[in-house]
């Protein structure tokens, strides 16, 4: 018997979404192999979020308050990190597959030569007890199945919406509070500020369970007030195509495709996407997609659960309404 | 100062993916192999860090002999000179291992900073920039939306879900980018002319130093073993709007059907 560690994602408001579905899943896993899950905390907070931790799962909580935990890029996670696993039972580290959660891994993975796998959407265990990890590729046109090497750490990036976050009724875990002392090292690169950018009280869309997206045939940028609308109404986040944010009408950071966000929410509603392949490759895993486009040839609509062909200007503000009126 | 761009050969995302039944591998050769779309921002990034600061950039790839194309394209865009990493015993490496090539190659050469793409476009793992970091024992300072050197500090943004950290360190240092970073421009004909003559050196796992052990599928610490292409998807529902968009409550319905409001 040993131990399953998951390191929770978390910000200032408590524990994001795919780290409750992480523990749901450790702890299926759990019931299976004897093992036990232990949630790791980086930074404060983790006394106020460990009734929810235990309830979804957790039956130990590692924490480390310092702020060093955020103070300076990755390595300082990485060290507490690689003092639990040096100190604890565990073979197992569950892991948001997430960007900067992946670069911990990642060299946490060299510096212990372990495993890692990212992108993970299943997880099972194989009949000589090794992890077998179910993985898309190329953008979602592949599905894969991986496995760690004997005897090696096994480090799972799970992608979110990929397990549905379940109650268990547990009780709060066991606090066990961890102090290290960092190296000079892990203080080479030092974080100066934090800047928050505006609209980030929307979910993000890479762990929104709903995702309202608009591309090259809202024609301005003032159309994307009208998926904002739409977005919060419903509670989604707002991404964008390329042509999008190329024609400056959203920024960047929400552009959804093969050079920028994967997402895989449960739903996914775009307007004025025409679905080129270059956008499927970041969307095309969504477990519903719901289309609005004028062009009634548009290669959104093969992959769409539902459609309608129509001016997005007419469908759009009418949805609206609609979804008010059945509130 | 010195800058390297590792830059890498994926199969374009309009083609055709394979992987080989036998290897387990991608196929880089079954459909059209492109110079991976992201690494567009991160030689953006240099040929200003050339223009800035009057840097020397060398173009890095692993990758077959084919491979060579991607470093001529690469350096059509302006950059200096080229790199190559060829070896047979390198076929199969995991994220981890590649990471182990370009870390060798990049010890075997002077360097200010290394400039990553964010996420390849096709296994999308982003475990490389951070893993070569951790090798060379530098900074990592990954998904960066802006940065600049100033002597031998360097300043980024790194994006992240509610906005971005802004980080402090000091050279040497790895970093990525994402697309927020540059508006990455095309190259001249000038650059495509000159980039058949730009100097390309290729060196072998024995000339870095690396025992082809550590290396490849047989090093491998996590392993594909079986894949499949996505099945086909259902044919949904798809109605016209009449151009009032009373279609909208249909839509409305299908979303309260699927609880989705």
């Amino acid at each position: 018997m040993s131990e399953m560690l998951v390191l929770i994602d978390h910000s200032e408001d408590g524990p994001r979404k795919v780290s409750l579905q992480m523990l749901t899943k450790a702890r299926e896993l759990a019931e299976i192999t004897g093992d036990t899950v232990a949630a790791v905390w980086f930074g404060p907070g983790a006394a106020d979020a460990a009734a929810t931790l235990g309830a979804y799962g957790a039956g130990k909580l590692y924490h480390w308050d310092s702020p060093d935990a955020y103070g300076y890029v990755t390595l300082p996670q990485v060290e507490a990190l690689e003092y639990l696993i040096d100190t604890s039972e565990a073979d197992t580290l569950l892991f948001a597959s997430s960007n900067h959660v992946k670069d911990v891994a990642s060299r946490l993975a060299i510096r212990m030569e372990a495993g890692v796998i990212t992108d993970v959407s299943g997880i099972e265990l194989a009949e000589d007890g090794r992890w077998v990890a179910t993985k898309e590729v190329f953008g979602g046109d592949m599905i894969t199945k991986s496995t760690f090497a004997e005897g090696k750490l096994s480090f799972l990036g799970v992608s979110s919406n990929a397990f549905p976050a379940e109650q268990s009724g547990g009780a709060a875990p066991e606090l066990v509070a961890i102090d290290i002392e960092l190296t000079e090292e892990a203080k080479a690169a030092q974080v100066v500020s934090v800047e928050k950018v505006a609209g980030a009280d929307r979910p993000d869309i890479g762990e929104a369970a709903v995702v309202v997206a608009g591309g090259r045939g809202l024609g301005s940028e003032d159309g994307f007030q009208l998926m904002e609308q739409l977005a919060d109404m419903i509670g989604a986040g707002v991404g964008a195509s390329r042509a999008a944010t190329d024609a400056g009408w959203y920024p960047h950071r929400y552009q959804i495709g093969q050079t920028g966000r994967t997402i895989s929410p449960t739903l996914y509603l775009g307007s004025g996407i025409s679905g080129a392949i270059q956008h499927r490759a970041g969307m095309q895993t969504s477990q519903n997609i719901v289309a609005i486009n004028k062009d009634g040839e548009a290669p959104i609509f093969q992959i769409a659960d539902f459609g309608v062909v129509g001016d997005l200007y007419k469908v759009v503000p009418k949805l609206v309404e609609e979804l008010e009126s059945r509130k | 100062m010195k800058v390297v761009v590792p830059v890498k050969r994926t199969p374009d995302t309009a083609g055709e993916k394979v992987i080989d039944a036998d290897s387990l591998t991608v196929d880089r050769e079954a459909g059209e192999a492109v110079l991976c779309p992201v690494n567009e921002f991160s030689i953006e990034e240099a040929v200003r860090l050339k223009e800035k600061h009057d840097a020397e950039v060398t173009v890095l790839v692993v990758g077959p002999e084919e491979a060579q194309s991607t470093v001529r394209k690469a350096l059509s865009y302006g950059l200096d000179a080229g790199l190559q990493i060829t070896d047979d015993a390198i076929a199969g490496s995991d994220s981890l291992g590649t990471a182990r090539v370009i870390a060798a190659a990049l010890e075997s050469t002077e360097f200010d900073l290394v400039v990553f793409g964010g996420q390849s476009t096709d296994a999308r793992t982003s475990l490389v920039p951070a893993a070569v970091a951790e090798l060379l024992g530098l900074p990592s300072l990954t998904y960066t939306r802006y940065l600049e050197v100033d002597g031998e500090t360097i300043t980024v943004h790194r994006e992240h879900e509610e906005g971005w950290d802004v980080v402090t360190a000091s050279l040497p240092a790895v970093v990525s980018v994402v697309e927020a970073i540059n508006e990455p421009r095309y190259p001249s004909f000038k650059g495509i002319m000159a980039a058949k003559s730009k100097p390309l050196e290729t060196k072998s796992l024995a000339d870095l130093g690396v025992d082809a052990d550590e290396v490849g599928a047989g090093a491998a610490s996590a392993t594909m073993y079986e894949f499949a292409p996505r099945p086909p998807k259902e044919a949904g529902t798809v109605i016209e709007d009449d151009g009032s968009g009373l279609a909208a409550a249909q839509l409305a319905d299908w979303l309260v059907e699927k609880k989705f409001v």
